[in-house]
């Protein structure tokens, strides 16, 4: 660690031969499911838009550390990651370039500029979404149907359509709970299949890169917040971003607590923020935004939860 | 120094925005547009070489002690009479500048230069200080104005006041709105701040080498 400005702690020490390309491999590998549905449900447009975001994200990471003189780091995939968690996250319709615009500004602005992988405060490809949506709201909020069309809902556009949440918020209109959890709705590439973001999850948990604390108390602080002002917790569940948010974004390493009573803090503030947007704020969806807020809480939040030492006795005021 | 060189300070060397960061706030609500940024910039332009000369003009007689007072007076009477200036003749600028015209008076360049220099040096040279400081910050805004007007609304160099709408380069629903709004300026600025420190840093490596 010599020169990165880490500070060695004295012994005891644990090695490990888990690293960052391996990690960021196993990621890769679980978004593979939802990867597939995006591709299954939106076809060619999600192939390329994963294409264009990843490449780009690389390109960028690679260009940016040429030019600041820095080892080049792209096979530890991390760059990789950003650009394909970006592109789950964006309206299969989205013209190509913007989502090239989201995954540079992601790895550029929200990643480089801060010191790289580690050092980051946010989460780059949230903040790529966060970026899209404020600079391009038309295209961002444009959705199509999957291919695959939908019985239970009337046809009045064939071509565009809202999200189940927004068609809750404003129709009130509720997507059937079988069509939420295999993903036969509009959405992002890879948010609409619940089940095959749980079957990445379930591998990352396999491989214990990720624990369930933050996405338990994620996703249960919505299932109570949303019961308790008298709407159906299962179908906020399924519906729109919280899964893929809560598995794969919330638990990002550089941008979550890492103390386990702090991981819970943070689970539960992105839930009520994810509760309190859907129910009450101008936009249908808050799982982007609430885990961009308690990103920036990580830091606060570390400091008031550091266990207690083996043996550390509590002082006595 | 020479007038010249107290002028051309305020360009690069010592550019209020850029290599100081003074002024920060009016930098970023008024450089949406290039025109708002060449309106804001010569108002306070006007301003800083008047009260510099003032001020150095009045710096033997002006007591120690209640010096931030009288600079304060000086400051708005220039300030008083460009917003009043502008509201007569160029009313639309003028009301999109809105508030950024009166708070001039508490711009901290004009401050910081009546404060560091003016108080301190001959008429001339403050001329000269207050000229190139006020066209370096012009020169910031422009800058910093052409990428967002054009990055964030397609158009550049419309202008109400002339009934010129301005150059349409690519459609308004390509362009990014964030630019525009103040997250996008404080982004542009410090990318900017950066692209003009590392040329800068270039130089004085290669120079050192040669």
């Amino acid at each position: 660690m010599e020169g990165s400005g880490l500070i060695v702690s004295s012994s005891p020490h644990q090695h490990t031969t888990v690293s960052t390309p391996i990690i960021m491999s196993d990621v890769i590998l679980a978004l593979m499911p939802a990867c597939f549905a995006g591709v299954w449900f939106f076809r060619l447009r999600a192939l390329a838009m994963m294409a264009v975001c990843v490449g780009s994200a690389v390109i960028t990471e690679a260009a940016l550390q040429r030019l600041g003189g820095k080892p080049i780091t792209v096979r530890d995939y991390s760059a990789a990651v950003t650009g394909l968690l970006l592109a789950l996250v964006l309206p299969p319709d989205l013209p190509l370039w913007t989502g090239a615009i989201g995954a540079i500004f992601s790895v550029a602005i929200a990643k480089f500029v801060f010191g790289g992988l580690g050092r980051n405060i946010f989460n780059p490809a949230l903040i790529g979404r966060a970026f899209l949506l404020a600079s391009w709201p038309v295209f961002m909020t444009k959705w199509s149907w999957p291919i695959i069309q939908a019985s239970w809902i009337p046809e009045f556009d064939a071509v565009t359509t809202a999200t189940p949440l927004v068609l809750m918020k404003d129709m009130g209109i509720k997507a059937p709970y079988a069509n939420l959890f295999f993903g036969q709705v509009a959405g992002c590439i890879g948010e609409t299949s619940a089940l095959a973001i749980l079957i990445g999850a379930a591998y990352l948990i396999y491989r214990g890169h990720i624990n369930l604390r933050i996405p338990l108390s994620f996703i249960g602080t919505v299932a109570v917040l949303t019961a308790l002002f008298g709407q159906d917790p299962l179908f906020h569940i399924l519906a729109g971003g919280l899964l893929l948010g809560a598995f794969f974004m919330a638990t990002d390493y550089v941008t979550s607590p890492v103390t386990p009573k702090g991981q819970i803090i943070y689970g539960v503030g992105c839930g009520i923020l994810v509760a309190l947007i859907r129910l009450y704020g101008g936009y249908p969806e808050g799982t982007c935004y609430a885990i961009l807020i308690m990103n920036a809480a990580t830091a606060l939040i570390e400091r008031y939860s550091i266990p207690r030492k083996f043996g550390e006795v509590k002082r006595v005021a | 120094m020479s007038f010249k060189s107290e002028f051309s300070k305020g360009i690069i060397k010592e550019n209020p925005t850029f290599r100081m960061l003074l002024g920060m706030c009016p930098t970023l609500a008024t450089s949406l547009a290039v025109f708002n940024g060449i309106g804001m910039g010569l108002a306070a332009t006007f301003v800083l070489v008047g009260s510099n000369i003032m001020i150095s003009a009045l710096r033997k007689v002006t007591p120690e002690k209640i010096r931030i007072p009288i600079f304060v007076v000086v400051i708005a009477t220039f300030v008083t009479t460009v917003d009043l200036i502008m509201a007569a003749f160029v009313p639309g600028l003028h009301e999109v500048l809105g508030i950024f015209i009166p708070l001039i008076v508490v711009n901290c360049i004009i401050f910081a230069r009546a404060e560091a220099f003016a108080f301190q040096h001959g008429i001339s040279d403050s001329l000269a200080d207050g000229l190139g400081m006020g066209l370096g910050w012009t020169l910031a805004l422009c800058g910093l104005s052409a990428i967002r007007e054009l990055l964030g609304t397609g158009t550049i160099l419309a202008f109400a006041d002339f009934g010129f709408p301005g150059i349409r380069v690519f459609d308004q629903s390509l362009a990014a709105t964030m630019v525009i709004l103040p997250p996008g300026g404080f982004i542009t600025l410090g990318l900017l701040i950066g692209l003009l420190n590392w040329v800068i840093s270039r130089k004085s490596k290669k120079s050192q080498n040669a």
